[in-house]
């Protein structure tokens, strides 16, 4: 009976994490959908967002409006961030092989963290971030927080929204297009580039928000603090099926309650070998993912 | 000239220059503290060939490489520590024992498209690190691991002796390379960089030879740990993160992916740079990156892609001296004998 | 004798019957031309052939060097090759930053004797098969023409000298079937003309089983002795040039769309 109700518990608290992880793993999966980028820096997109949101609540004080509040310039700081490392660091490259993009998302990875790390405002140390008093409820036996019905809502709202955006919308329409065939998108007059961009604003400002949900429910933030959530991401992304939307947010919810049941029963460190195992276990068995369709080089 | 005349004059005047850089460090003309910079310089530039063989010259991106230097350095000391094995063999150990996990890991990644062995080959460099962490026995647990043996306890000969020896394993290294990827078996490696599919179709057997090239790639990373481990005297796993795997990555893209002379000059340039900029502190953390990102925008096949890759070559240096050009074979390589 | 022989292969992707129940044969020092509309699956089928596709119903056979029947449907390209059928690419998949040189010898890499030890320590053994590859890849160089660009790099070439380059990497593998896609496309009237003259020269003189896959109907007319049409993924005639000329389920496929269209 104990363990049913532990196991209920943490599965709630996975769902939490893993609404986290589908938002970040839904950036990387429209880039890599987009330009075939698995973009490295896109773990501290959710750093920055976080300490945006931080210094903006320490100016205003935490209540849950300016919490609210604070998404508005955590986004928008991160959109325009993500455009900028497109348009400076990646479309330079377009042309190039593809091991020499990602080498460069890598040192824009670093570049963001240790960045971070310097500047004085930021440094080294962690910081707490502010919380809520914390409230709890308890729905059937099974304890959720305030912040973790905070996690779950904004988590649907946004998801809601891109789904909108990806389906019903000229640029969404614009996005699939480019994603099956640059070419012939572009061939057909659609601006391949403010396509990308926007795809890479979109992925920002998610990436933004999770550092937000992430930072409130764990409330320690520093400058390395994406890199384990992006790795974690990514992982769900590919889980999911690379380049798949609804992939990305199955995968997404799966690592989430995986990483959680993982640490509730057996160990805390060994929850992130886990990920990577699932990692090796899917890319060896369906390399597509759970949602994703085999796509095979032309010969 | 006879080629034979050619390799063996070759390998005299590397061995002379060796010679003579050893007397110079011996006798203090060349101070401590530079002996120490050039010795760690030695043993990141073999790290770094051991990275660009797998991923320069056979195009595949491995983030994992401070994983291998990780299981030579921490095998090496184990075997002297352990099972008082000699210095010697204990190193050799280090350097197997990293090419068998390098063969072990490569079986089921190498299949692997080439975003996601990136991936891939970084998380088992970090579950290596963890795995060290959690054998306190072994490896001194997140403490550290102290009071390695050293190559002698005399003090005057211990750091002739370190440079010696990794200078010496860094020229066989670099000759080893240089024969095996200007042979048959080497473009066959290079072939698949270029195109796997067609490879693949001419009758090369891909995975064999990615296969091949990873685990000597190992072999070398763990060769570096290896003779890292008795000259530092201590080990801490936080030492082989991913960080440290970028260091490589970016020795080799600096210096040139697919080129050996690339990789020695930015190996003992970066490390004179990482010295150089100690003052700096937590900024030179912001600077490596950038030249990553740069190298990478303005100039990705890097300093000896502004020299059309060509590479330095000992025995086209001989046939200058002795009179003759450079013969037809020789100008034809892509990669040559390399000091 | 039958070097290259296809029962009812069939390959599938997803929904789409990309080649159903193909059956050819190819016998002993054969030429013959596999033609059919663009989309007609082609290069699938010589994808099937070597290896890259896995038919997911049927059998191909090949003869081996010692003119054994080996069943070849679930092997990989290298070891097809290693059988001695060889193939050239419809894009041309040049080893791009590699000599011309380079490349050919490459494609000699299969047949090389010494091991890696012995090219590492440079034995005597590895000087004396390097010199006899370079030696066999200029005179493959030298039949078509392009020797003196062996150290330029295959990026640098013109298009029509890459094409070429394709076809002697190929034969470099010292195959008995060689499977040529699309040789002449993109060449003029003239090179055309030295090509037919070149796949014939190369039959004759290295002994080889050819099947050729191409769009211009007179290097086809001309040199194939037989011709397979598909179109749809399906072979709808078979015959010589003269017979295929006339069938009219050919001209329907090739030209039936447009008069559809028309009327």
């Amino acid at each position: 009976m104990d363990y049913l109700q532990q196991f209920c518990q943490q599965t709630l608290n996975g769902m939490s994490l893993g609404s986290i992880y589908a938002l970040l793993a839904l950036g990387y999966t429209m880039v890599y959908g987009i330009v075939k980028l698995i973009n490295f820096a896109h773990g501290d997109i959710l750093m920055v967002g976080a300490f945006v949101s931080y210094f903006f609540l320490r100016r205003w004080g935490i209540t849950p409006v300016t919490l609210m509040l604070s998404f508005l310039p955590a986004m928008l700081f991160c959109l325009t961030l993500g455009v900028l490392i497109e348009k400076i660091c990646y479309k330079p490259l377009r042309d190039q092989p593809r091991i020499n993009t990602l080498i460069t998302a890598i040192g824009v990875s670093f570049f963001l963290e240790n960045g971070a790390r310097v500047i004085p405002g930021i440094g080294p140390n962690p910081r707490v971030f502010p919380t809520l008093s914390a409230v709890n409820y308890t729905l059937f036996g099974v304890n959720i927080s305030q912040v973790q019905i905070l996690v779950f809502i904004v988590a649907i709202i946004l998801m809601v929204l891109l789904n909108y955006i990806v389906s019903f919308t000229k640029i969404g329409k614009a996005m699939r297009a480019v994603s099956f065939d640059k070419g012939a998108a572009y061939l057909m007059g659609i601006n391949v580039d403010r396509v990308i961009s926007f795809t890479f604003v979109l992925g920002s400002s998610l990436a933004a928000a999770a550092g937000i949900l992430f930072a409130s429910s764990y409330p320690q933030i520093e400058p390395y603090m994406g890199t384990m959530p992006g790795m974690k991401a990514f992982i769900a992304a590919v889980l999911g099926g690379i380049g798949s939307i609804p992939g990305a947010v199955l995968g997404g919810f799966i690592l989430g309650v995986a990483e959680t049941l993982a640490k509730g029963f057996l160990s805390s460190q060994l929850s992130d070998a886990i990920a990577f195992g699932l990692l090796i276990i899917i890319l060896v068995v369906k390399p597509s993912g759970l949602l994703g369709k085999p796509m095979g080089e032309k010969v | 000239m006879s080629k034979k005349m050619k390799t063996l004059v070759s390998v005299l005047l590397v061995a002379l220059f060796l010679i003579f850089l050893n007397i110079l460090v011996a006798l203090r003309v060349i101070d401590e503290y530079t002996t120490q910079v050039l010795t760690i310089a030695g043993i990141n530039v073999i790290i770094a060939l051991g990275l660009n063989l797998i991923s320069g010259f056979t195009g595949q991106l491995s983030l994992g490489h401070a994983g291998f230097m990780a299981v030579g350095a921490y095998t090496t000391a184990a075997l002297m520590m352990k099972l008082n094995f000699p210095i010697f063999f204990a190193v050799i150990g280090g350097a197997l024992m990293s090419a068998m996990f390098g063969f072990l890991i490569g079986l089921p990644t190498l299949r692997l498209h080439g975003d996601y062995l990136a991936i891939v080959t970084l998380g088992f460099g970090e579950i290596i690190r963890v795995v060290m962490i959690n054998l306190p026995d072994i490896t001194g647990g997140p403490a550290g691991l102290k009071g390695i043996p050293t190559y002698t306890t005399n003090f005057f000969w211990r750091p002739v002796l370190s440079f010696a020896l990794v200078y010496l394993a860094l020229a066989l290294v670099v000759l080893f390379l240089s024969n095996l990827l200007k042979s048959s078996h080497g473009k066959a490696i290079i072939s698949i960089r270029e195109d796997e599919i067609a490879a693949n179709a001419m009758g090369i057997n891909v995975f064999y030879n990615k296969i091949f090239a990873f685990t000597i790639s190992a072999f070398i990373g763990g060769l570096g740990g290896a003779l890292y481990a008795p000259f530092f005297g201590y080990l801490s796993p936080n030492m082989f993160n991913f960080q440290k795997s970028v260091e490589f990555l970016i020795i080799v893209v600096l210096g040139g992916m697919g080129n050996l002379t690339g990789t020695v000059l930015a190996g003992i340039g970066l490390t004179y740079l990482q010295e150089f900029l100690r003052f700096l502190k937590d900024y030179r953390l912001v600077i490596y990156p950038m030249i990553l990102i740069i190298v990478m925008i303005y100039q990705p096949s890097g300093i000896m892609g502004l020299f059309k890759n060509k590479e330095f070559s000992i025995t086209g240096l001989v046939e200058r001296l002795s009179g003759k050009g450079p013969s037809r074979e020789e100008s034809s390589d892509q990669a040559g004998d390399v000091q | 004798m039958t070097v290259l022989e296809t029962e009812n292969i069939s390959i599938q992707f997803g929904g789409l019957m990309a080649v159903s129940n193909l059956s050819m044969e190819l016998k002993k020092g054969e030429l013959i031309g596999l033609i059919g509309p663009n989309g007609a699956g082609k290069t699938t089928v010589f994808n099937m052939l070597t290896g890259v596709y896995k038919p997911t119903a049927g059998k191909i056979t090949v003869c081996d060097h010692n003119d054994e029947r080996k069943e070849i449907g679930k092997l990989h390209p290298y070891q097809i090759t290693a059988l001695g059928m060889a193939r050239t690419f419809q894009n041309i998949r040049l080893f791009k930053n590699l000599t011309v040189l380079d490349n050919v010898r490459i494609a000699n890499h299969l047949n090389v004797q010494y091991h890696s030890l012995q090219a590492v320590l440079r034995l005597p053994s590895y000087y004396q098969e390097e010199k006899q590859i370079t030696e066999q890849s200029m005179e493959l160089l030298r039949i078509f023409n392009i020797e003196h660009k062996s150290e330029e790099l295959a990026k640098n070439l013109p298009y029509g000298e890459q094409r070429k380059l394709e076809i002697v990497r190929a034969l470099a593998t010292k195959p008995h079937i060689l499977l040529l896609d699309e040789p002449a496309a993109g060449m003029n009237p003239q090179e055309t003309l030295d090509l037919m003259d070149l796949i014939r020269h190369i039959r004759d003189r290295f002994d080889l089983s050819i099947l050729l896959i191409e769009h211009d109907m007179k290097l086809v007319m001309g040199i194939c002795e037989r011709i397979l049409v598909l179109d749809y993924g399906r072979l709808i005639a078979r015959g010589t040039p003269a017979e295929i000329a006339h069938d009219p389920m050919v001209i329907k496929a090739y030209l039936g769309k447009e008069l559809e269209n028309d009327a």
